[in-house]
């Protein structure tokens, strides 16, 4: 599934295969990423989706294939210099230190490059947390921990951000206001790749959708192609 | 009766005396537990060398002085900087393989390094303890019109609490402290925003290691330098971090302090519990609240 985008691609996979222990939860995954555009993978629950995110970012040891990112090989370096090349993760449990109270969280990742989302305009994408600034960080509801998770990322100069699931289990209201600041993200210049059970959430945000299952990519569909293969879609999906 | 009062109410001079003597062995329970504290926290190694650590400080100085002729003011630099590298390497080829594994391990591969430093030291300078002499500079002593003060004994005390206030501040409240801190919650999404945190484990295994050479060094010339000087004050210090709450600097750092002080004052009043009191305190802590009394309940 090497599609058009690999000529400019900023990230490409290929061939990735990725184990939990004994298990076997990858088994070849391709696909690319061009720079500046909003991809999705979509699948079911325990497709690879969130494995394929961990892969990328260097957390899971055991994984085997190509990953290239900005043409550079980057399997064999460790989570940290992967961090350091561009890439921030945002995970699905939003990963927001108990500890540190909500700009500490902010303001941890290092810059690694210059060029990051100034700290007022991070506050005026996410207003909420400005208010709670000095509140614990998992004080915070559910959905602000999501932006926080989000809006500390936005800082360090990565040019591309990993989401995973950054909608699930909020309220509607939320998830328009996180697909917003998506869309905003994207219009700042970031390249992002999402990780969404939600299609229809995906579908207001994203340029094209890679459909995960048993551990491969097994289809692309580009945003506009996606009204007309909505039915292939469910079927993939399940829903 | 009146025997009764006297034991009751002791003279001034003796119970400020066992004020100041549980002050400064309180300086030492806090140093040493706070850097279990912030070692357990983010390594979650419960480090049983931490004694023989702290005696390797204190001999370091002894070393150091009578070979080299380097005096008292610049082993208290040399010393921690020794001792924690040595710490960093025990970090980087031994501790390094057991954190994915059980407690336990960590506690029987510590505490077997503790038993074999200790037993090289016992095997070149016998069991007995060897002399250090208070520096010239601290000498003498304060009447305070109630009690005497030793310089020296003022200095530990001092000396004790900046270390501990530094560490506390630089923890809570620095940027460093925040990696810290968040690398001790979550180890590997500090790592994906491009922290190297191997190395940060290294470096912090070595601060605790260099904050119990530090006490050595402070207490080679209160308790004199000898091979099981940290075994036998070791113990007394792992109940403190267990009061406090494991992993809890303040906790450390408070425990430290006022149990040395509550030891001192059961010395007066009931001098036959002295050494009991602390493992007293320990049980009912650890009935009322089991995370220790600063300790976070996950």
């Amino acid at each position: 599934m090497r599609s058009a985008a690999a000529a400019d691609a900023l990230l490409e996979v290929h061939g990735l295969e990725a184990w939990y222990g004994e298990s076997h939860v990858l088994h070849g995954v391709d696909f690319a990423v061009a720079a500046g555009e909003v991809a999705t993978l979509l699948g079911r629950n325990g497709a690879g989706k969130t494995t394929t995110l961990k892969s990328i970012m260097g957390i899971l040891p055991e994984r085997r294939g190509t990953i290239t990112f900005a043409g550079r090989a980057i399997i064999d370096l460790p989570a940290y210099r992967i961090a350091r090349l561009g890439i921030a993760y945002c995970p699905e449990d939003r990963g927001v230190f108990a500890s540190l109270t909500v700009e500490e969280n902010l303001m941890l990742p290092p810059v690694i490059a210059p060029g990051g989302m100034p700290v007022d305009q991070i506050y005026d994408l996410f207003p909420n947390l400005l208010e709670h600034r000095m509140s614990q960080g998992t004080k915070l509801s559910g959905g602000e921990q999501q932006m926080l998770a989000i809006a500390r990322i936005l800082r360090t100069g990565a040019r591309l951000l990993l989401l995973d699931e950054p909608t699930e289990g909020l309220a509607p209201v939320i998830v328009q206001q996180i697909g917003a600041a998506i869309v905003r993200l994207k219009q700042a210049g970031f390249t992002i790749l999402l990780v969404e059970q939600n299609f229809r959430f995906a579908a207001t945000v994203a340029d094209r959708h890679y459909v995960v299952e048993h551990g491969r990519i097994v289809d692309m569909i580009p945003n506009e192609r996606l009204e007309a293969e909505t039915n292939k879609l469910h079927e993939y999906l399940g829903v | 009766m009146l025997g009764w009062l006297h034991i009751a109410v002791p003279p001034a001079p003796a119970l400020f005396g066992q004020l100041l003597i549980g002050l400064i062995n309180g300086a030492f329970y806090a140093m040493l537990s706070l850097g279990l504290a912030v070692i357990f926290g983010l390594l979650n190694i419960i480090n049983f060398a931490h004694g023989a650590q702290y005696m390797l400080g204190a001999f370091c100085a002894y070393l150091v002085l009578n070979y080299l002729g380097i005096g008292y003011w610049p082993s208290l630099l040399i010393a921690p900087i020794v001792v924690g590298a040595f710490g960093m390497l025990l970090e980087r080829f031994f501790i390094r393989w057991i954190y994915r594994l059980d407690h336990l391990y960590g506690l029987l591969l510590t505490f077997g390094m503790a038993l074999i430093i200790q037993g090289v030291f016992r095997q070149y300078y016998g069991s007995a303890g060897q002399p250090y002499s208070i520096p010239d500079l601290l000498a003498g002593g304060q009447d305070l019109g109630f009690m005497f003060l030793p310089n020296y004994r003022a200095w530990v005390i001092a000396a004790s609490s900046v270390c501990c206030f530094g560490t506390w501040f630089v923890i809570e409240r620095t940027r460093l402290g925040a990696y810290l801190r968040a690398a001790t919650e979550n180890p590997t999404l500090v790592q994906a925003f491009g922290i190297n945190v191997p190395r940060m484990v290294t470096l912090t295994y070595g601060f605790g290691v260099a904050l119990a050479a530090l006490a050595g060094v402070l207490a080679a010339p209160i308790y004199q330098v000898s091979p099981l000087m940290g075994s036998n004050l070791i113990i007394v210090v792992f109940a403190v971090v267990v009061i406090g709450g494991m992993g809890s600097i303040l906790g450390a750092i408070v425990g430290g302090f006022a149990l040395g002080i509550i030891e001192g004052l059961t010395k007066v009043f009931y001098p036959e519990a002295s050494s009991t009191a602390i493992f007293v305190i320990m049980v009912v802590v650890l009935l009322v609240k089991p995370a220790g009394l600063f300790g976070r309940t996950v």
